[in-house]
């Protein structure tokens, strides 16, 4: 077994919440305020993300920007390469996304194809005006034509290094950590 | 974790594992309520329902399950095809593993059919109803609905009630809800109870009014009048009477008890049209509740690596 | 040729002979002590048991009709490995033995065919469905030891009752499969918790024993002897016992299967363990134990029953009934009866050889000097694993398949020629 070592640390608590802010405003500067907008979480630590995004945009703007939590399992195009089937979770879209600007969240922007499932599962809950997507950390190695509007860090990375991000809501840490396989 | 490569039945199963399959079945039910009910996952998957027995109910199920899932679900029944014909139940199930079966959902009037499929094909096979063994998927929809219903299983009084002696579906809930910390009482006719039920952990009544006192979930289990000319009981009328759930054998259960059956109901007979009807009946849900367990079900049978 | 066996225990339960000796063989019978020659062939038996030739007297030979399932020949040689001299043949063979011609075609096909003894069993009634007796006397003079309508009781008590008389009247023994139809219905296994748990039909003991005391007072008031075939419950036992106490003309079998199997063996629906009757609960096979080691059940018998791969590969309401037992059966007496001390060597080969003998009116059973060679030499230590694809028989639908057993059949002497040799 290959064991995975800690490389370089990319951002530590204050870096995470700088760049939040960051694209918060960015966020709301694109789509000129908030109308119609919505945040929808890829499990699982684009939805913490996702949860930060809208109290900085509520301590920002003032509105309430609802959001929702995606798990796109059912969606993923490797389910038959797979050993076990991996575990499916509930996706919490408790509200309408038609005609709702969408701003899509996840932590890390790889090759794509979470995004890729991601926008087929949006597009099977109804037909949004449009699509934007979130990457705390692009990373690089797009396997499709996909490309983030909002990056909180731009990421140089080999194949044979891999990006954790961890957040204190699921890892009781918030930091972004390069690791190695030795 | 789910680690099989088959679901024949609920006995061997652990309490863990029942709770992961119900865990499962708990996204699925919220696709079901999509407007787009469907989900690519099983594209180019296929799923047959290899039916012995007529069920419009089991069978539409299944099948509703696989087409959310993107799954191709071919139908094959015993009164059509090669079965007719005497081919085989192992031949039969060779030949749809050459056709590419993935998964095959086996109903069987004879009880271990799934388990003789199961050793014959590496394809995953579901046990849809076998003779009087079990209906695992059946008994995971119960527990689903009463589940969601309750909170938990754990700790709740469940009375069966009926003809437990030709019931695969008590069978398996007798198990389930046990495994899962619910006691459950059988109840019926000493004709209608199979010789040493109490070894499988039940507890057994004749008297219905004892089996309901205080229960929080009644299942009542369809009579079938050719038992009748069985010699098994001597009539409906009879039976209504002693065995049929009314107004006031309900009001003998908990406050809040819930009504189940896994249908086709006799209204009158087991249980009569006001009860089947009101607010305390969550038959139709199960029916929705089924389609969730079998989605679930499909998903984590189905995927590549999961055959051992 | 000439054979001495030379320093093995001789057990001749016939004289309740157990000692070390030597044993001569000459011209195809027991023979008095002579100085070896070059045509003497020498065994050395030390550590083993030398003991009459085995007698199986329930065996289904399938031949005439299911040579698919087994032949007189090939299950001749399946009995010659599992160290029986001869074995008694039941009539559900197709045609139905029960005439004089398949009498005689039988013992033609042993004959030519045949690597030990075959004694053919006629039926009782014509093509055994119960309804008109067969001509037992033709039968009984072509060579049939016995009449028995195995795997189809005889339903109505009046035709029993008048077989009875008949039968009695030419000294053949009557075997009787006790089965009460309207209680066993189309159960496929012991009625209990585990049939409940599988969701098969149940056969419960009752339907056994009620065919055992209507058989018990019907030889009672006949005189004729009654064999009782496969005894499976605790309440058959009881049966017997209360009858041959009051002097009644009865015998009764058991079958390996019986006393080492409970209906758990049916295990994950294994249609070898499905069989009748049916493997029964923990108290019956205790009783039959008890029965064989009280003698109350006089003999141990296989009830070899062939089926094919194909026939026990489908559904397990659909599997026919039975298991093969020749090979098998010495392994399982050691292991489970003699070396438990449930039985002493001396009485485990009298219930495989003397008494069946005796009930069958053949000879045998006994290692007197002039008697016909018939000797089995048995390794009381050897193991092995029980292996179907290593039978010699045609079929292998065991339950034992992966038992490990003790005691073991190593040499079958048949008319002073060897025809088994491990």
């Amino acid at each position: 077994m290959a064991e995975w070592k800690p490389k370089a640390r990319l951002m530590d608590s204050d870096g995470i919440r700088r760049v939040i802010t960051r694209m918060a405003h960015e966020i709301i500067e694109r789509n000129k305020g908030t109308d119609d907008m919505v945040l929808i979480g890829i499990r699982r630590r684009g939805v913490p993300l996702a949860r930060r995004l809208a109290d900085k945009i509520k301590e920002i703007e003032g509105s309430v920007v609802p959001v929702g939590v995606l798990d796109i399992t059912l969606y993923r195009d490797d389910l038959t390469t797979l050993g076990r089937q991996p575990v499916v979770r509930q996706t919490e879209v408790a509200f309408s996304i038609e005609g709702k600007r969408i701003i899509l969240v996840d932590d890390v922007l790889f090759t794509g194809r979470t995004i890729r499932a991601a926008l087929d599962a949006i597009i099977d809950l109804g037909r949004p005006r449009y699509i934007q997507l979130v990457a705390l950390v692009d990373r690089g190695h797009r396997e499709l034509p996909i490309r983030a509007d909002y990056v909180g860090k731009n990421v140089p990375t080999s194949r044979r290094e891999e990006v954790a991000v961890r957040l204190t809501e699921t890892d009781d840490t918030d930091e972004v950590v390069i690791m190695e396989k030795t | 974790m789910y680690k099989y490569k088959d679901l024949l039945e609920i006995r061997t199963l652990s309490a863990e594992e029942i709770g992961f399959l119900l865990d499962t079945a708990g996204p699925m039910k919220e696709i079901i309520k999509r407007q787009i009910k469907k989900v690519p996952t099983l594209r180019g998957k296929t799923v047959v329902t290899l039916f012995y027995e007529n069920s419009t109910r089991t069978r539409g199920s299944f099948e509703l399950a696989a087409k959310y899932m993107s799954a191709d679900a071919i139908n094959i029944s015993g009164s059509s095809s090669s079965v007719a014909k005497g081919e085989s139940l192992y031949d039969t199930g060779r030949t749809l593993q050459s056709l590419g079966a993935d998964v095959i959902v086996l109903r069987h009037p004879m009880a271990g059919a799934p388990e003789l499929l199961a050793r014959s094909v590496q394809a995953a096979v579901i046990n849809a109803g076998d003779g009087a063994h079990e209906h695992p998927t059946q008994a995971l929809l119960d527990m689903f609905t009463v589940r969601e219903k309750k909170g938990g299983l754990a700790g709740l009084r469940v009375a069966i009630v009926g003809d437990v002696l030709h019931s695969r579906v008590a069978r398996s809930n007798i198990w389930g809800f046990t495994k899962m910390g619910a006691e459950v009482r059988v109840c019926g006719p000493a004709t209608l109870l199979p010789a040493g039920v109490e070894e499988t952990g039940a507890l057994v009544f004749h008297q219905l009014d004892q089996a309901l006192a205080g229960a929080d979930v009644i299942m009542m289990l369809r009579i079938q009048k050719e038992r009748q000319q069985q010699g098994l009981f001597p009539g409906l009328r009879e039976y209504a009477r002693l065995y049929g759930l009314n107004e006031r054998r309900l009001a003998l259960a908990a406050g809040d008890a819930l009504v189940m059956h896994p249908g086709p109901m006799n209204r009158g007979v087991e249980i009569t049209a006001a009860i089947a009807d009101s607010n305390r009946a969550v038959i139709e849900e199960q029916v929705t509740n089924g389609v969730a367990v079998r989605m679930a079900l499909l998903y984590l049978l189905s995927g590549g690596g999961a055959q051992a | 040729m000439k054979l001495i066996i030379s320093q093995g225990r001789i057990l001749d339960p016939a004289v309740g002979r157990d000692e070390i000796a030597d044993l001569y063989v000459a011209d195809g019978v027991i023979s008095a002590p002579f100085a070896p020659d070059r045509e003497t062939r020498l065994i050395d038996a030390a550590g083993r048991l030398v003991t009459p030739g085995l007698i199986d007297m329930h065996t289904h030979l399938r031949e005439p009709g299911f040579e698919y399932k087994e032949t007189i020949a090939s299950g001749t040689a399946a009995a010659a490995r599992g160290g029986f001299t001869a074995v008694a043949c039941m009539p559900n063979t197709r045609p139905v033995t029960d005439n004089r011609v398949t009498v005689e075609y039988i013992n033609q096909q042993a004959a030519a065919t045949g690597l030990v003894k075959v004694y053919p069993i006629g039926a009782i009634t014509r093509g055994s469905l119960g309804k008109e007796l067969a001509e037992m006397a033709d039968m009984r003079a072509a060579g049939a030891v016995a009449f028995s309508d195995d795997g189809r009781p005889v339903a109505d008590a009046g035709l029993m009752r008048r077989a009875m008389q008949y039968c009695g009247m030419l000294a053949g023994v009557l075997i009787s499969h006790c089965e009460e139809q309207s209680l066993a219905g189309d159960g496929v296994m012991h009625e209990g918790a585990y049939a409940t748990v599988l969701g098969l039909k149940g056969i419960p003991a009752s339907a056994e024993e009620v065919m055992v005391a209507r058989d018990i007072i019907l030889a009672a008031e006949t005189k004729c002897p009654l064999h009782l075939a496969h005894l499976s419950t605790a309440g058959s036992v009881a049966l017997v016992r209360e009858a041959k106490k009051r002097g009644v003309p009865v015998t009764a079998e058991a079958t390996p299967h019986h006393f080492t199997l409970t209906d758990r063996a049916v295990g994950d629906y294994d249609t070898n363990a499905k069989v009748n009757p049916p493997l029964r609960g923990e108290a019956d096979v205790q009783a039959i134990r008890d029965g064989l080691a009280e003698g109350v059940i006089d003999v141990i018998a296989t009830d070899h029953a062939p089926h094919s791969f194909d026939e026990k590969n489908v559904e397990f309401d659909l599997a026919p009934f039975g298991l093969v037992g020749l090979e098998t059966a010495v392994g399982l007496v050691w292991t489970e009866l003699v070396h438990t001390g449930l039985l002493t060597p001396l009485q485990a080969v009298q219930k495989l050889s003397a008494n069946p003998a005796r009930i069958l009116g053949v000879a045998g059973g006994a290692l007197t000097v002039g008697a016909s060679a018939d000797i089995t030499i048995i390794d009381p230590l050897l193991e092995e694993t029980v292996d179907p694809a290593a039978f010699a028989g045609q079929s292998g639908n065991t339950p034992f398949a992966g038992r490990r057993l003790q005691g073991l059949p190593i040499l079958t002497v048949v008319a002073g020629e060897i025809k088994y040799e491990r």
